[in-house]
């Protein structure tokens, strides 16, 4: 931009050299000041209905390159012997601006086991990556508790959908979540999602079974079939494990299932 | 306001075939609006056509049905496409646009219409909040403006999605002095697509996943064919490629006949247009790609077809099986049809989704053989304009080079040479990637059409019957990059988009030339409103006089503005949902 202004500044300027070679009075030079030749069809002399007819209107042009858009999608939406999980996300905003909400939890045998939501605002910040900031709640496990939240969210190199959060809570806890899936193409319809979540934590937190360090990963292979874009129900494996502090405090320090569920988006 | 059929037209009554095309699901104002009188006037499955100077032009909602499904078309005196109007050279015409369109339609309140390629006062133009205020319900405007050009054009709305929906239609110009070139029989060709979906949600889904419609992704089963063919490390070597950009190679449109019914004058290939001919006779057909995001690709099985003008200019004729029609682009065409009773007009879109198709036959009712659509292809890194320089391009920074050696390097060496690119490109997250090393492409005639076996047109065959009618050399150039991002769905000129950019400052009566470089890897027709677009070769000489440039991926193309219309004027890419993303500019030409 500013090379395309210097560029317009020197045409003004150089106008404005032009002008002062010129005998009457135009505000303008014709022809064009740099090259001194005359057209071979002449340029129409300027009249006042040319004038009036190139003012500009009143309305301004509607502009929808930065519209409000919104998008809501239910990642994962799973039952599995006992229970089930979701995990999902919406956004509302413009290009530059949304407001994100996440959400994940798990529910087992009809109790709440973890849940929890993400308030956030994202902005691009490069060509692949949005920052986004703001609040998580916990729901469960255990009493309630808030984390600040900071991260980034985009697309690495070969297409890994990447979402890597750090939390501080109170009384100095941390938190952290980093989450990768990619799509890996059976058919245009018939995709294979792996995906992989880890949670890491910075203090022992007994009450809620987790302890410092890496303390929980999670392994899924999920194979969907898109019906529509909008709708593709799946089966999957599921692999989780407990590491560390966190697999002591556990009755299990691992656990495979097998899931069900469907994806949509709107 | 008077009604005739075009010169040389045929003037068979349209019911029968009208009643054909309901039954076929064709371009039919559904829920009883029955062709008016006029309609049956009008020459067998050509669109109703008004001429004249003084025209009266409404614009309201009509119900369509092309897919099984009624839904709402924006439309004008109820007819998709809107009547052919037919202007003569160097008369003034008149005509008065009124919007008819109900209480709480869901495209809007405002409307307008916008002579595309068509030169004209400022005020005229019909571009909301650039050149007029647009035409709100209950209003009419009055255009009124000398004719001061001939040839085939189009007009359409500038207002939202309306063009999407319907409001667009052919525009002929009959010139002072006969064309240089004889013919017996003349029809428009016009080709559209049509979404039962209101445009505004496919505009939102494109933002949500703007790979909807790809469904030809490369999968697993063609990984292990392309390792049969080209060796495993190649085809890893291949992946990583396009991995590391991030990028699809069948990312060639983002909207195709999975979301389209493609149309050919307003009727479906089931309903099947047909222009009659005797045999011997030659036959202009204009085309007009009037759609809102598809390029097509034409031909006629057993036919050559004589290119002989292009957006309306008159060129040297050129004989070729096939050509590529940009959206917003005209080209007229003589065809002398001969030796059997019909021969099939067959348009594919650019990614060989799907296709429209019409007939010239002796009579109504026949048909020859559809060909299929052919395979469809994937873009390569040369297409992308990248070259040699593939590896560098996921995250360059070009803010070292030197760009006062790059300044002109442009127009159009042959040998690709390294690209600068505008300061706002860098560190934008709007801008997912530059072409290393774009080149004119003036004479390759598209992704698809390579080595076809047929001879298909090219920009380099395209040359104006006229020298530069302006004759001086530009006095300064501007360069515009077409930028973009694939998943955000944002488009701009330099990394910005329209809302965030002041006018583009022209000197009334200055010669200037515009630089356009494609960073994107989508093809995108650029089109100036109010003047000539006079596209360079190679060498930057005059090469052909046009309304609208198409600028491939990888592309540098340049072409001579002269700035002889005072005003404000629309410059954007004529895809429609690139064009509401924001590659757009205003252009303002001052004293």
């Amino acid at each position: 931009m500013k090379r395309l202004a210097l560029a317009l500044l020197c045409c003004v300027a150089l106008d404005a050299m032009a002008q002062d070679h010129s005998h009457h009075m135009m505000p303008m030079p014709m022809p064009a000041p740099t090259t001194g030749e005359q057209p071979k069809t002449p340029i129409p002399a300027l009249t006042d209905a040319d004038r009036a007819a190139a003012k500009p209107p009143m309305a301004d042009h509607p502009e929808h390159d930065n519209a409000i858009q919104s998008f809501v999608q239910f990642n994962r939406l799973e039952g599995f012997d006992g229970g089930l999980e979701w995990q999902g996300q919406a956004w509302i905003g413009t290009d530059t601006d949304k407001l994100w909400l996440r959400s994940e939890g798990e529910r087992i045998d009809e109790r709440t086991e973890a849940a929890d939501l993400e308030v956030l605002y994202g902005k691009p910040i490069a060509r692949w990556w949005d920052l986004v900031a703001g609040v998580r709640h916990d729901f469960k496990p255990g009493a309630s508790q808030d984390w600040a939240a900071i991260g980034v969210t985009g697309t690495t190199p070969y297409k890994i959908e990447l979402e890597a959060t750090a939390y501080i809570g109170a009384s100095g806890r941390t938190a952290a979540r980093i989450e990768a899936e990619y799509e890996a193409l059976l058919t245009n319809r018939l995709i294979l999602q792996p995906l992989v979540e880890l949670n890491l934590n910075g203090k022992d937190d007994p009450a809620r079974h987790v302890g410092a360090g890496l303390s929980t990963a999670e392994a899924g292979l999920r194979l969907r079939y898109e019906v529509t874009r909008q709708f593709a129900p799946y089966i999957g494996v599921v692999y989780e494990r407990a590491f560390g502090d966190t697999a002591d405090l556990r009755h299990d320090a691992s656990d495979t299932r097998v899931v069900a569920g469907f994806r949509i988006w709107f | 306001m008077t009604l005739r059929t075009p010169n040389g037209g045929p003037a068979q009554p349209a019911r029968r075939r009208f009643v054909q095309g309901l039954a076929a699901g064709g371009a039919v104002a559904g829920l009883g609006l029955w062709p008016r009188a006029s309609y049956a006037l009008q020459g067998a499955g050509l669109p109703s056509v008004l001429s004249g100077t003084q025209f009266d032009l409404s614009i309201g909602e009509t119900p369509m049905n092309f897919t099984g499904r009624t839904r709402t078309a924006i439309t004008v005196n109820g007819s998709l496409p809107a009547p052919l109007l037919r202007w003569r050279e160097g008369t003034t015409v008149d005509l008065r646009v009124s919007n008819a369109l109900p209480m709480h339609s869901v495209h809007g309140h405002e409307t307008s219409i916008h002579w595309h390629g068509i030169l004209l006062p400022a005020n005229m133009d019909g571009v909301p909040g650039i050149s007029f205020d647009g035409i709100h319900r209950g209003e009419t405007y009055a255009y009124r403006f000398d004719v001061k050009q001939s040839g085939t054009y189009w007009y359409h709305s500038h207002s939202a999605y309306q063009e999407q929906v319907g409001l667009y239609g052919p525009l002929i110009i009959d010139p002072i002095e006969p064309a240089p070139f004889a013919f017996d029989r003349d029809y428009v060709v016009m080709l559209t697509d049509w979404t039962d979906l209101d445009p505004a949600a496919l505009f939102a889904r494109l933002k949500k996943m703007p790979g909807y419609d790809n469904y030809y992704k490369r999968t697993l089963g063609d990984f292990m064919r392309d390792a049969r063919r080209d060796g495993l490390a190649e085809t890893i070597e291949d992946r990583k490629l396009w991995g590391a950009m991030r990028m699809t190679p069948t990312d060639l449109a983002d909207v195709n006949a999975n979301t389209y019914t493609y149309l050919l004058n307003g009727t479906t290939s089931l309903g099947n247009w047909t222009g009659l001919f005797r045999s011997g006779e030659k036959v202009r057909l204009r085309f007009i790609n009037g759609a809102s995001m598809t390029y097509f690709d034409v031909r006629i099985p057993g036919l050559k077809m004589t290119v002989v003008a292009a957006d309306g200019q008159y060129v040297h004729p050129v004989t070729v099986d096939e050509f590529r029609i940009a959206t917003a682009e005209t080209f007229d065409v003589i065809v002398e049809p001969s030796g059997q009773d019909a021969f099939t007009i067959f348009a594919q879109d650019m990614g060989r989704t799907g296709y429209v198709s019409g007939t010239l036959a002796v009579r109504e009712g026949l048909r020859a053989p559809v060909p299929a659509v052919e395979a469809r292809q994937i873009l390569s890194m040369a297409d992308m304009g990248h070259g040699a320089a593939a590896h560098d391009m996921a995250g360059m920074d070009m803010a070292g080079m030197d760009h006062a050696a790059m300044g002109h390097a442009a127009m159009g060496h042959a040998m690709p040479a390294a690209q600068h690119h505008p300061a706002s490109e860098s560190h934008n997250p709007f801008v997912d990637m530059q072409a290393a090393s774009p080149t004119p492409k003036l004479d390759d005639p598209g992704i698809g059409l390579r080595d076809n076996g047929r001879t298909v047109l090219t920009y380099s065959m395209l040359r104006s019957v006229f020298d530069d009618p302006d004759g001086r050399d530009p006095g300064r150039d501007i360069e515009l990059h077409l930028t973009g991002h694939m998943e955000r769905f944002t488009w701009g000129f330099n990394g910005q988009k329209f809302s965030q950019a002041e006018p583009l400052r022209f000197n009334y009566g200055e010669r200037l030339r515009i630089v356009l470089v494609n960073d994107t890897m989508m093809t995108h027709p650029i089109h100036l409103h109010g003047m000539w677009s006079d596209l360079e070769d190679a060498d930057g000489n005059f090469h052909v006089r046009k309304h609208t440039i198409d600028m491939p991926p990888g592309s540098r193309r340049s072409y001579r503005v002269r700035a002889d219309a005072l005003g404000g004027w629309a410059y954007h890419c004529h895809l429609l949902f690139h064009m509401e993303a924001g590659m757009m500019r205003e252009v303002r030409v001052d004293e």
